[in-house]
């Protein structure tokens, strides 16, 4: 694990296995940085979700728990915001083209709803597609946004 | 620990006690086996009791849609009880909470089945 201070400011960065065990490992680092940072309890369990979630998708759906490809996974804090960037080595995927989970006739769908809640609960949320392959997210939490 | 799962018989409803956590890998799988478990068996009336589930992600709530719709689609009833504020609110957002019938009391969800 890479981890520097200075100031306020501080970051992480972990490259981890395609695997459910990695998924564990950066919600428990993102809930331990969240609550070092002095988000709320709720906001605090919201922020894990949201890295439970991206982080699902990148080691299932993007890297197929392939033992060849990596999630490179960092998170940064600076002053009262948390950003977190989690990088696949996957196909990618179109976030645009991603079913409403609460249109009605998608209500009773098996999936489909984590996108959804990691909107939800962060302030932003950004996807971009790399070149020649593999999915970039970046999600932000503000300590000072209204909820 | 991932997920309990205990399952005992009220009459002729069947009760699933679940503790732990329900997310992707085995929280869910154990879930949605042992409602399989039960509707392979016959059993048409489940009440899932939810109120030692400390947390359940994207996984574990289409594992709750996936036993409504097996338990309806046969003439069934799958029922939630105790839901925690955590549990409350992702069905909220996620506009469930008003697919389900949700209960506080054990005795009161029992005799909610017909």
């Amino acid at each position: 694990m890479a981890l520097n201070t200075g100031g306020h400011a501080r970051s992480v960065t972990r490259v981890y296995d395609s695997t459910l065990q990695s998924v564990d490992d950066a919600e428990r680092l993102a809930l331990e940085v969240a609550a070092q940072t002095g988000f709320r309890e709720d906001d605090v369990h919201r922020i894990g979700m949201a890295v439970r979630e991206c982080m699902v998708n990148a080691v299932a759906h993007g890297n197929r728990y392939s033992a060849h490809k990596k999630v490179e996974f960092s998170l940064s804090t600076d002053g009262g915001r948390l950003q977190i960037r989690i990088v696949d080595q996957g196909a990618g995927f179109d976030v645009e083209a991603l079913p409403d989970p609460l249109a009605e006739e998608n209500l009773l769908r098996h999936s489909g709803r984590g996108i959804f809640l990691v909107k939800s609960f962060m302030d932003e949320f950004l996807v971009r597609r790399l070149d020649p392959a593999g999915t970039e997210v970046v999600l932000v939490k503000n300590l000072d946004a209204p909820t | 620990m991932s997920v309990k799962l205990t399952t005992r018989q009220v009459g002729d409803v069947s009760v699933i006690d679940v503790a732990g956590r329900i997310t992707l890998g085995e929280g869910s799988s154990a879930l949605r086996d042992c409602m399989r478990d039960l509707i392979s068996k016959g059993h048409k009336k489940i009440l899932l009791n939810l109120s030692e589930v400390s947390y359940i992600d994207s996984s574990g709530i289409g594992e709750l849609v996936s036993g409504f719709t097996t338990v309806t689609n046969q003439g069934g009833q799958l029922k939630l009880l105790g839901l925690t504020k955590r549990v409350q609110d992702l069905l909220q957002i996620t506009k469930l909470y008003t697919v389900f019938d949700v209960h506080e009391e054990e005795a009161h969800a029992i005799r909610s089945f017909v």
